[in-house]
C-alpha cells in the first residue's frame, strides 16, 4: 500500500507513562520563540498546554495506583474543528490536522469546537493553537515526532499506518480512544486507561497468633460478589496477605467480600461501591 | 648564521603575514585583532634577535630590532627556547617547563594574554564545527546536567535541542541475556526533562546581561551591608566592575591579608571540564589564595559518616560499588527492594532516564519489587510493587526488626558471616536485646516506624535466604533520601549490615536499583569533572591521579590552608568562628580530627567571592544567610552569576556569565570522576561530547574563563592563568588530547560531529560483578578508585580496607570514637531523631517535612529563571498568575486544615515561613509532607505573621543541627513543621 494512504498515529502506553515532563518540554522548545510557515505561530513563553500531562490516583493505604494520561491534540479523521473551520483548518494527506496561523486567526470559536479541549487560545496573537504532529519536521525528513524522541519509556510511539491496520492493532494490543463518546476517529490511542473509568477492591488479610502477634495470611480465597447479579470473581491474598480485584466498573452498586481460608475460615464485609474499597480483615 | 636561527627568524617574519591571512578568513580573529591597539615584541634574552609588531586598527606590521618601550613582550632563554614555544602544535610539557623556569619572561600582562589569544585564534583559524541542516540551520552538540544533546540553530538563536540518536556508524551498544530474553539498550541519549528546558532557560528574562553593582554600595563610602537582599542594582560598564572586584582583591590582601577572602561555589554547575567551579574556578582561587569552602558529602551523608566504617569504601564516599551489577541482578535477582530510592524522579545522578529502560525489563522479568519510602514516588508508581510508608527517620528501627527476624528464623548467611565478617556475635546480641534488654522484634519497630509488625515478617521472610538487590537511595548504591537525615548514619549503616547478613556479593545478592553497572569499557580515558579540569589543583581535585599525568599544566596551589565550613557559613560570619569535621577520604579515620575557622594567625573572611547563587535552596537552615549576608564584617560580596535568583540578589556587585551553549567545553556525560569515580556507568553508551559554543554570549555575558581571566590578566596573573592566553578551544583541544580519544577519532571529526561513543568491552571482558571476589574469598578483581594500599590491613587487594580486613558489624573506628561522640556508637543502636515524632518540637509543629531531590531540575538549575519547567504541575503549580512551590499532603491532614486542591498554604517552623501550594493525595501518609529541596527563587515579604518566603525555600526550615557531634553531616530530612491555609495578606513597607 502506498504511503499515501497512511496517516499518522500516536500509540500512547499509559502504563509506561511516569510523567518524566520530556514530552511536555518537547513541544515547549519546538514551538516557544519558533515561527513555522503554514504550521504554527509561536506558543506563548509560559502558560500553554498543548501537551500535558494529567494525572490519576485510585486507592488509598497502601494500596493505590497512579495512571498519566498524555493529553493533546487527538488529529481526529472526523475533526470537529475541520469542519468548523470553514477552512481555516484543514487535514493533511498524512491525517495530521493543521491549524493555520493565518487564515484562522480571531477564530476563537475553534477552541470550543474541539471536544477534547486540545484547541487553546493565544490571546496575544488572537490565535486558536495546538500541537500540529511536529508536522514541519516530519515534512524535513524526522522519523517521529519530538515528544516520541524524548520519551524514554515509549510510552509514546508514532507510525504511519493506514485504517484497517491501525484498527486491528489497536484491538490486539488494547488501544482505544480517550472519549470515544466523542466519535471523533481519533488518531491518538490510549492504552491503560481503563483505570480512568474503572475501580478497584483491595484489602489485606491478617490473622492473630497470640501473645499479640499478627500475621499476614497468604493464600487466602477472597470473593467478590457484586449487585446486579454478575458471576463472582476471585482471587487469592499474595505474601503480603494483600488482594486486588481491579477493573471494576460496576460503580455505586453494592458488593459484599468474603474471604475463606481453609484453617481459619471465613469472614465477610458488605459496601457500596462508590470509588476504590480498601479494607482489612483480620481472624 | 645558525640554521635554527634563521628559522626563528623566519618565522618571526611571516607572523604577521600568518596573523592577517587568518584574519581575512575569520571572524573570531578579526574581532580579536581590532580589539587592541599595542606593540608586541618578541627577542633573545642577549638581544641577539628582536623584532616587534605594531598592532593598529585592526592590522599589523612588523619591524626588525628591538622597540624602546612594548605593551608586551616575550623574552626567550635563547634560540631552542623561542622554536620550541613558537611551534604551532607546542609539546606543553616543553612550554610549561620555560614558563615555570622563566627560560621565558612574558612580560605586560593584559598585552601579552591578548596576544597568546589571538595566536591561538589564528590557529583555530578555518575550524569547522556543527553539521549543516537543509533549513539552514547548524546541528551542534552540548552537553548538561542531565544528558548529551543536539542544538539546532538558525540566524544566531537556538532553534531547539533535543536528545542524540545515534547513528549506525557509532559504536554498537552492548547485549545482555537474561532468563532466555536477550536485552538492548535504547540508541539514544534518555536526558532528563531539564535538558529539553536549556533553551527557555537560555532566553530567560531573569539572564543576567551586564555587570550590574548595588545601587547605594559605594567602595570609597558607605557599603550599606544592610541592604542587601532588599535595595536594586544599577547597570556598570565591565571595566568599572573588574576594577572593583581586582580593586577590592588587593584591598584585601593589603588590608586585612591571608584568609579574607572566600570563594564559595555551589555543589553543581553549568557542565563541563573547563569552565566547571573545580576546574577555573580552583584555578582562579588558588592564584588568588582563598578561604575555601568545606563541603560534606551531601547527598551521601550517611554513607560517609556511617556504613563506611563497616568496609571501607572511603574513596567512594562509603557508598557501595556497582560493577557488574546489570546483568547479575537480571539473571539472578528474584527481587529489588527500593529502599529510600526513587531514581525515576532522581535520575541517578546526571543519567537522565538511561537506565529506567533496564527497570522495565526487570518488571518484564518478573522481578518482585518493595518501596520503603514515606512517599508512594514516581519509582513505586512506575514499576508497581508493595509499598511500605515507614516514617521518616525511623527506616534503621525497620531495618533492625528486619535483622532480628532474619536471626530468629535462621535465615542469614551463616558461612559468609563466619567467612568473611567480624563482630556478628556482638551485633545478633544487640538485635536479640541481650545488651540493653529490649529485642528489636517487629512489634518494638511498629511503635516507631508506623509500620505494622506483620508487614515486617513478611518482608524479612520473603528478603531473607533469597536472591534480593538492595536499592538504597537514589543511585542504589547511596544518594539522597534517608541518609540525609538525623538517623542517616544509622540507616546508611543498617542498609550495608543487612546485605552482609545475606551473603553481599553472591549471585543475585547485590545493591543496586539498575541504575548502574552496564557492560561499558571503564578503561577508556577521558577526564570527569573530579579530575580537577584546568584547575592544577592536585591538592583539591583528583588531578593527581589521571589528569596531572596526562595533561601537562601549570600546577596551582593555595596558598590559604583556612577553611571555613559550607553549612556554618552563617556562624562562621557572624559569631567570627566555628568548625567543622573534614572530608578526607583518604582513610575511615580523615573524617575525624575537627578543624577550626578562623585558622591560627589567619585573618577572618571580609569578602565573598560568590560563584552562582543557591544556597537559600539548599542549605539546612539557610533562614541564617540573610543575617549573614547583611553583617558588616562581610565588606564586600561579589556574585558571579548566570540569572538573577536566589542569594545572587544579596550581591553588591554581579557578574554575568553565560551559559553551556555560549562558549567552548569538552566533557563526558555523567562522568564525575573523584569521589564519584565511574559514575558514568548508570549511561547506556559512554558518550564523549564537544560542547560547542552554539550561539554568542547573550548582552555583555562572558564565560566564567573569560571572567576569572580578565580579572586576573588586572592582577598581573591572566598570562600564569592561561598559560600564555590559551583560549577555551584551546584547552578542549588539550583535554582532546590528553584522553583516549587520541586514535579513535580525529580531532576535526570530533569537532564536526561532537561527540564519540565508547565501544562497550567485548562479551569475553566482561567486568567482574561486585564484591563477588569478596564473597569467594578471591583478591579484588573490580576497579579501585585510586589505589591506596596503605589502607589495607594485610596484602593490597586482599579483604577489605577496615581494620580487621572484614566486613566489621561492630566498626573498631567508630569503637575508638563512642567515647568522644556517644550518639555514634560503634554497635549501631537506635537513637530516634532529634527531631521526629516525639521530640519535644513535635507538639507544635506536628508534620514531618520530607526534601529530596527534585525530579524536574538538577538543585536549583531549571527552577525559577522563568523556566519551561515551571510549567510542569508536578515541579510548580501556577495559582493567582503564580508558580509556587508544592507540597504534597495527605487528604486527612488536608481536611484537618480545612484546605482543598492547590490551596496556598503556609509551611513554617521556629525557623521561617514558607508558602507553597498543596496537592493533595493519598500519596503521601498522614503526619508527613513531602517536597523538594533545591528551590532557586528566594522572595520574602512582610506578613501580620512575620516574613514569609514566597519563592518556595524551605531549606530555610530545615535544620542547621549536624547529625551527630561528629558527623558533620546536613540533616534536611529531619524537620518538623505546621501547615496552615495562607490568609494572603503582605504588608507593604512603609
Amino acid at each position: 500500500m502506498s504511503n499515501s494512504s497512511k496517516t499518522w498515529t500516536l500509540w500512547v502506553d499509559t502504563t509506561l507513562c511516569c510523567n518524566c515532563g520530556n514530552c511536555v518540554m518537547s513541544v515547549k522548545d519546538e514551538y516557544v520563540g519558533n515561527t513555522f510557515p503554514g504550521v504554527s505561530a509561536p506558543q506563548p513563553d509560559r502558560g500553554a498546554q498543548w501537551f500535558r500531562v494529567d494525572r490519576h490516583v485510585r486507592g488509598g493505604g497502601s494500596q493505590l495506583d497512579v495512571t498519566y494520561v498524555p493529553r493533546t491534540c487527538q488529529h481526529c479523521a472526523s475533526a470537529p474543528c475541520v469542519a468548523a473551520g470553514r477552512g481555516a483548518v484543514r487535514q493533511r494527506d498524512d491525517g495530521i490536522v493543521v491549524i493555520d496561523p493565518v487564515a484562522a486567526r480571531g477564530r476563537r470559536d475553534l477552541v470550543e469546537a474541539c471536544p477534547y479541549g486540545a484547541i487553546e487560545w493565544n490571546d496575544a496573537l488572537q490565535l486558536p493553537q495546538h500541537w500540529p504532529f511536529d508536522a514541519h519536521l516530519l515534512d524535513a525528513g524526522m522519523a517521529e515526532p519530538r515528544c516520541v524522541n524524548a520519551c524514554p519509556t515509549g510510552a509514546l510511539r508514532a507510525e504511519r499506518l493506514d485504517a484497517a491496520t491501525r484498527e486491528r492493532r489497536a484491538s490486539e494490543e488494547g488501544y482505544s480512544p480517550l472519549q470515544p463518546q466523542a466519535n471523533t476517529k481519533p488518531r491518538v490511542l490510549y492504552k491503560g486507561i481503563d483505570r480512568l473509568k474503572t475501580v478497584f477492591v483491595a484489602g489485606n488479610v491478617s490473622a492473630r497468633r497470640g501473645e499479640g502477634i499478627v500475621e499476614n495470611l497468604e493464600g487466602a480465597e477472597v470473593v467478590l460478589r457484586l449487585g446486579g447479579g454478575t458471576d463472582p470473581v476471585r482471587t487469592r491474598t499474595d505474601v503480603w496477605g494483600d488482594f486486588r480485584l481491579d477493573g471494576l466498573s460496576a460503580i455505586g452498586q453494592p458488593y459484599s467480600l468474603e474471604v475463606v481460608h481453609p484453617v481459619e475460615g471465613g469472614l465477610s464485609q458488605a459496601g457500596q461501591l462508590d470509588d476504590c474499597a480498601v479494607l482489612s480483615f483480620q481472624f | 648564521m645558525s640554521v635554527k636561527r634563521a628559522l626563528l627568524r623566519s618565522i618571526l617574519l611571516a607572523l604577521p603575514m600568518v596573523i592577517s591571512r587568518a584574519a581575512r578568513k575569520d571572524r573570531s580573529v578579526r574581532t580579536l585583532l581590532g580589539a587592541r591597539d599595542a606593540v608586541l615584541q618578541i627577542r633573545l634574552r642577549d638581544g641577539s634577535t628582536a623584532r616587534h609588531y605594531v598592532f593598529q586598527a585592526g592590522r599589523v606590521r612588523g619591524v626588525a630590532g628591538a622597540h624602546p618601550a612594548p605593551d608586551g613582550e616575550m623574552v626567550f632563554k635563547n634560540v631552542d627556547v623561542a622554536l620550541g614555544m613558537l611551534n604551532p602544535k607546542p609539546n606543553y610539557a616543553v612550554l610549561i617547563d620555560a614558563a615555570k623556569n622563566f627560560k621565558v619572561c612574558a612580560i605586560g600582562d593584559p598585552a601579552v594574554v591578548w596576544f597568546g589569544q589571538l595566536m591561538n585564534a589564528v590557529g583555530h583559524a578555518g575550524w569547522s564545527y556543527g553539521i549543516a541542516l537543509p533549513d539552514g540551520a547548524r546541528r551542534y552538540t552540548n552537553l548538561t546536567n542531565g544528558g548529551p544533546i543536539h542544538v539546532d540553530v538558525k540566524d544566531g538563536r537556538v532553534v531547539r535541542t533535543q536528545p542524540i540518536a545515534l547513528q549506525p556508524e557509532d559504536a554498537a551498544s552492548w547485549e545482555i541475556t537474561a532468563r532466555g530474553r536477550r536485552f538492548r539498550p535504547q540508541r539514544k541519549s534518555l536526558v532528563s526533562p531539564h535538558a529539553l528546558a536549556l533553551k527557555s532557560m537560555v532566553y530567560s528574562d531573569k539572564r543576567l546581561l551586564y555587570p550590574m553593582k548595588r545601587v547605594d554600595f559605594d567602595p570609597n563610602g558607605e557599603r550599606n551591608t544592610h541592604n542587601r537582599g532588599k535595595s536594586g542594582y544599577v547597570r556598570i560598564s565591565w571595566d568599572e566592575a573588574l576594577d572593583l572586584v581586582s580593586g577590592e582583591l588587593r584591598r584585601m590582601k593589603t588590608q586585612h591579608g591571608l584568609g579574607s577572602v572566600a570563594v564559595f561555589h555551589p555543589a553543581h554547575h553549568q557542565w563541563g571540564n573547563i569552565n566547571y567551579w573545580l576546574s577555573a574556578l580552583f584555578r582562579f582561587s588558588n592564584l588568588i589564595g582563598a578561604t575555601k569552602m568545606g563541603f560534606s558529602p551531601v547527598s551521601w551523608e550517611g554513607w560517609y559518616w556511617g556504613a563506611m566504617h563497616h568496609y571501607g569504601n572511603n574513596l567512594r564516599l562509603g557508598t557501595p560499588g556497582f560493577y557488574g551489577t546489570l546483568e547479575d541482578c537480571l539473571q539472578h535477582a528474584e527481587m529489588i527492594v527500593f529502599w529510600s530510592s526513587d531514581p525515576e524522579s532522581t535520575n541517578g545522578l546526571y543519567a537522565g532516564f538511561e537506565a529506567t529502560q533496564r527497570r522495565l525489563w526487570a518488571k518484564e522479568l518478573g522481578i518482585e519489587f518493595v518501596h520503603i519510602d514515606p512517599h508512594f514516588n514516581k519509582t513505586a508508581q512506575l514499576l508497581g510493587g508493595k509499598w511500605i510508608p515507614v516514617r521518616p527517620g525511623t527506616d534503621p528501627a525497620l531495618a533492625q526488626a528486619i535483622m532480628y527476624q532474619w536471626v530468629i528464623d535462621g535465615q542469614y548467611d551463616r558461612d559468609y558471616i563466619e567467612r568473611c565478617t567480624a563482630g556478628f556475635d556482638e551485633w545478633r546480641d544487640h538485635l536479640l536485646g541481650v545488651d540493653d534488654g529490649v529485642p528489636k522484634t517487629p512489634e518494638w519497630q511498629e511503635a516507631h516506624t508506623g509500620i505494622p509488625a506483620k508487614d515486617v515478617r513478611s518482608l524479612a521472610r520473603r528478603w531473607g535466604g533469597r536472591k534480593v538487590y538492595l536499592g538504597a537511595g537514589g543511585l542504589g548504591a547511596g544518594f539522597g533520601g534517608a541518609c540525609r537525615s538525623a538517623t542517616g548514619d544509622q540507616w546508611a549503616r543498617c542498609m550495608v549490615q543487612l546485605m552482609a547478613m545475606q551473603g553481599w556479593g553472591k549471585p543475585g545478592v547485590n545493591f543496586g536499583n539498575l541504575q548502574f553497572g552496564t557492560p561499558m569499557d571503564l578503561n577508556f580515558y577521558f577526564p570527569g569533572y573530579a579530575d580537577g579540569g584546568i584547575s592544577g589543583d592536585v591538592i583539591n581535585t583528583a588531578s593527581s591521579f589521571h589528569n596531572f599525568n596526562r595533561m601537562p599544566h601549570v600546577v596551582t596551589m593555595n596558598p590559604c590552608k583556612q577553611v571555613l565550613p559550607r553549612q556554618h557559613f552563617p556562624e562562621a560570619i557572624i559569631d567570627g568562628r566555628c568548625s567543622g569535621q573534614p572530608w578526607d577520604g583518604t582513610s575511615l579515620e580523615g573524617q575525624f580530627p575537627r578543624y577550626e575557622y578562623p585558622l591560627a594567625g589567619h585573618s577572618r573572611v571580609h569578602m565573598l567571592y560568590r560563584y552562582g547563587g543557591s544556597s537559600l535552596g539548599t542549605i539546612a537552615h539557610s533562614a541564617r544567610f540573610i543575617e549573614a549576608y547583611r553583617h558588616p564584617s562581610l565588606e564586600f560580596v561579589v556574585n558571579q552569576s548566570i540569572w538573577m535568583e536566589n542569594e545572587v540578589q544579596f550581591a553588591d556587585v554581579i557578574l554575568p556569565a553565560c551559559t553551556s551553549l555560549e562558549r567552548w567545553d569538552i566533557a563526558e556525560a555523567a562522568n564525575c570522576a573523584g569521589y564519584m569515580v565511574h559514575n558514568q556507568n548508570q549511561m547506556n553508551h559512554r558518550m564523549v561530547v564537544m560542547q560547542h559554543k552554539c550561539i554568542e554570549p547573550l548582552g555583555e555575558s562572558k564565560s566564567d574563563y573569560q571572567i576569572f581571566l580578565d580579572l586576573l590578566t588586572r592582577l598581573g596573573m591572566g598570562a600564569m592563568f592561561s598559560e600564555g592566553g590559551c583560549d577555551e578551544l584551546t584547552w578542549c583541544k588539550r583535554i582532546f588530547d590528553s584522553s583516549d580519544l587520541v586514535g579513535r577519532i580525529s580531532w576535526k571529526e570530533f569537532l564536526r560531529k561532537g561527540y564519540y561513543v565508547v565501544p562497550p568491552d567485548p562479551p569475553e571482558e566482561k567486568m567482574s560483578v561486585e564484591m563477588r571476589w569478596f564473597a569467594e574469598g578471591r583478591s579484588k578483581d573490580t576497579p579501585e578508585p585510586n589505589p591506596l594500599p596503605a589502607q589495607y590491613p594485610g596484602d593490597y587487594g586482599r579483604d577489605l580496607p577496615t581494620q580487621s580486613g572484614r566486613f566489621e558489624f561492630v566498626p573498631n573506628t567508630l569503637r575508638r570514637m563512642e567515647a568522644v561522640d556517644p550518639s555514634r556508637p560503634a554497635v549501631n543502636r537506635y537513637i530516634a531523631s532529634w527531631e521526629g515524632v516525639g521530640s519535644p518540637q513535635f507538639t507544635r509543629y506536628p508534620l514531618q517535612l520530607l526534601t529530596s531531590h527534585p525530579a524536574y531540575t538538577f538543585h536549583t538549575y531549571g527552577d525559577g529563571k522563568n523556566s519551561a519547567l515551571n510549567d510542569l504541575p508536578d515541579h510548580r503549580l501556577r495559582v493567582d498568575g503564580r508558580d509556587w512551590w508544592v507540597l504534597r499532603i495527605s487528604p486527612d491532614e488536608s481536611a484537618r486544615r480545612g484546605l482543598i486542591q492547590h490551596d496556598l498554604v503556609r509551611v513554617f517552623n521556629d525557623r521561617a515561613a514558607v508558602i507553597c501550594a498543596v496537592d493533595v493525595s493519598p500519596m503521601v501518609g498522614n503526619g508527613v509532607v513531602k517536597a523538594f529541596e533545591s528551590c532557586a527563587v528566594f522572595e520574602q515579604v512582610s506578613t501580620p505573621t512575620g516574613m514569609v518566603d514566597l519563592g518556595g525555600c524551605l531549606n530555610l526550615l530545615t535544620p542547621s543541627r549536624t547529625m551527630t557531634p561528629t558527623a558533620d553531616g546536613i540533616a534536611p530530612n529531619a524537620c518538623l513543621v505546621q501547615v496552615e491555609k495562607w490568609d494572603r495578606v503582605v504588608l507593604t513597607e512603609a
